[in-house]
């Protein structure tokens, strides 16, 4: 095997691995200092220690209070409470929920199973580049709307939404505002206050953290209720022992992607221009997502007339690992709900490709996908019904 | 998605894939919505499948099943061709996630509307079951 056949990663929105330093920083969590945070003794109090050193962290990152930072096991868990707690907690003043129709499912879902709970949602249209507008959010708001949740950047085209204007519009009409912020962490700049959030979800495995522990920010005199009933964790909001090893990982990880997240996105920012700049040049091919206002991690093409899922099969064989909006790639069968919404064709919504950069990626891994995907591209191609003539090779 | 090593050769390697100029019969399923579309060429010498094409725009397995469907009705009977099933296709490729099984029903139809469409330009009629 030759050296250009290592791995190459490209699905860092997916998930990421953990970092040397984190994992060094969690190991005693998980071998002596193993105590349950909510004991009175020793090793007790050096896990409950370690969980609000952590809380401090966040909180910082945010700038939050450190009293407004809860842990939960994840984007999905975040989402959910921010979601339902507000809603029931805040029925009597309404029933109204908006959202956009680009979300990640663990807000739609959710949003969908409150509307059969008798609450009404309107999901916001985007454009063609997957952005929101101020002007159809203050169209949709109602004198019974309670919560607006819209994400910070979107996980499949990196869309950054203008979350700036729409906490100012939310905070004038005194309507909580929930942002999953779940790919944002470690890439734009985020100060809950000047931003006027009220809630804002986040995942630990997004940058670089373990897997299963995410936080929820709710600012302080927030009306929720709790989603998890039980003990008295987490302020009595939470209930469920801590899982202090992960907590402990999410606060080294997340301290150091925001420390790093010039000099991080300078370097991304870069090697996803050199991969959009020569993806374009396959002809028939199309960006998906915003040209600046986009994360700068995320590439996301389409190509006409082939599929996704043979695309990422063909890649695997090359052992590059990459994800798709297509159907054939999805357990529902349905194509990517963001990408439909944007207003890619149904004909051409399948052969999306989707890669996401990390901090393991380097020029030369850009430029062995540059080599090798135009030639899948052209394969594919080769072996599709659609494609006219002069896009064949044989 | 969990395939079989037979499907990944077949995926990898496609048999018979291309189209045939001067085609007997032409048979086209599956629409760009849902994202598979399956087309088969046929060449049709003394009532026998003397060749046969495929072109798929689809998944692995879509692309699989039609490369392992060619293979089995290469130098069959139309009749013989025409009783080919999904299951059997499926089965030859030593499954296909239950997912994943409409894409050799695909394959099934693609070769149905091919041989109707040679025994249609041939002034017969077209077969039904």
């Amino acid at each position: 095997m030759t050296i250009e056949n290592k791995a190459i990663y490209m699905d860092n929105s997916a998930t990421t691995p953990i970092r040397k330093e984190v994992v060094e920083e969690m190991l005693p969590y998980i071998t002596e200092n193993f105590g349950n945070p909510s004991s009175i003794y020793e090793i007790g109090k050096i896990s409950k220690h370690a969980i609000d050193k952590v809380r401090k962290k966040v909180a910082n990152v945010l700038g939050a209070e450190e009293s407004e930072i809860y842990f939960t096991s994840g984007g999905t868990e975040s989402d959910n409470w921010a979601i339902k707690g507000i809603a029931f907690a805040n029925r009597s003043k309404g029933k109204h929920i908006i959202t956009s129709s680009i979300e990640h499912h663990a807000v739609l879902h959710t949003c969908a199973w409150l509307e059969g709970q008798g609450f009404e949602v309107t999901y916001l249209p985007v454009d063609k580049y997957g952005m929101v507008s101020s002007e159809e959010l203050k169209k949709a708001i109602r004198d019974d709307t309670i919560l607006i949740s819209i994400m910070l950047a979107n996980n499949e085209i990196g869309t950054i939404q203008p979350v700036d204007e729409i906490g100012k519009i939310a905070k004038e009409n005194r309507i909580y505002f929930h942002t999953d912020a779940v790919q944002a962490i470690g890439h734009v700049p985020i100060d809950v206050k000047k931003m006027n959030i009220d809630l804002l979800s986040l995942s630990g495995h997004k940058f670089e953290g373990p897997k299963s522990c995410g936080a929820l920010y709710i600012r302080k005199g927030t009306k929720i209720d709790p989603l998890l009933h039980g003990g008295a964790q987490e302020r009595k909001r939470r209930a469920g022992t801590e899982n202090v090893p992960a907590i402990v990982g999410l606060g080294k990880a997340i301290e150091l992607a925001t420390a790093e997240i010039e000099e991080s996105n300078k370097t991304l920012l870069e090697l996803r221009e050199r991969l959009i700049k020569n993806l374009l040049i396959i002809p028939k091919t199309h960006l998906n997502g915003h040209p600046t206002q986009r994360l700068a991690n995320n590439v996301n093409v389409t190509f006409e007339y082939i599929e996704g899922e043979s695309l990422l099969l063909l890649l695997n064989a090359k052992r590059i690992f990459a994800s798709t909006g297509s159907a054939c790639n999805s357990s529902s069968l349905e194509p990517s709900h963001v990408l439909t919404a944007c207003g890619v064709p149904h004909e051409i919504v399948h052969g999306s490709l989707r890669l996401s950069l990390g901090r393991i990626n380097s020029k030369k891994d850009v430029d062995r996908v540059l080599e090798v995907l135009p030639e899948i591209v052209q394969k594919l191609r080769n072996m599709s019904p659609l494609t006219p003539k002069e896009y064949r090779t044989i | 998605m969990d395939y079989s090593l037979k499907v990944m050769d077949h995926f990898s390697n496609p048999r018979n894939m291309g189209s045939i100029e001067d085609s007997d019969g032409v048979g086209e399923v599956g629409n760009a919505k849902c994202g598979d579309i399956m087309k088969i060429y046929l060449k049709v010498e003394d009532n026998r499948i003397a060749d046969v094409k495929f072109q798929t725009f689809g998944c692995g397995a879509a692309i699989a099943s039609s490369s392992m469907a060619t293979e089995m009705i290469k130098g069959k009977t139309l009749e013989e061709a025409w009783k080919l099933s999904n299951k059997a296709v499926a089965e030859a490729l030593d499954g296909l996630p239950p997912i994943k099984m409409h894409c050799s029903m695909l394959a099934e139809e693609a070769i149905h509307e091919a041989i109707n469409n040679y025994l249609k330009k041939k002034g017969l009629e077209p077969w039904t079951e």
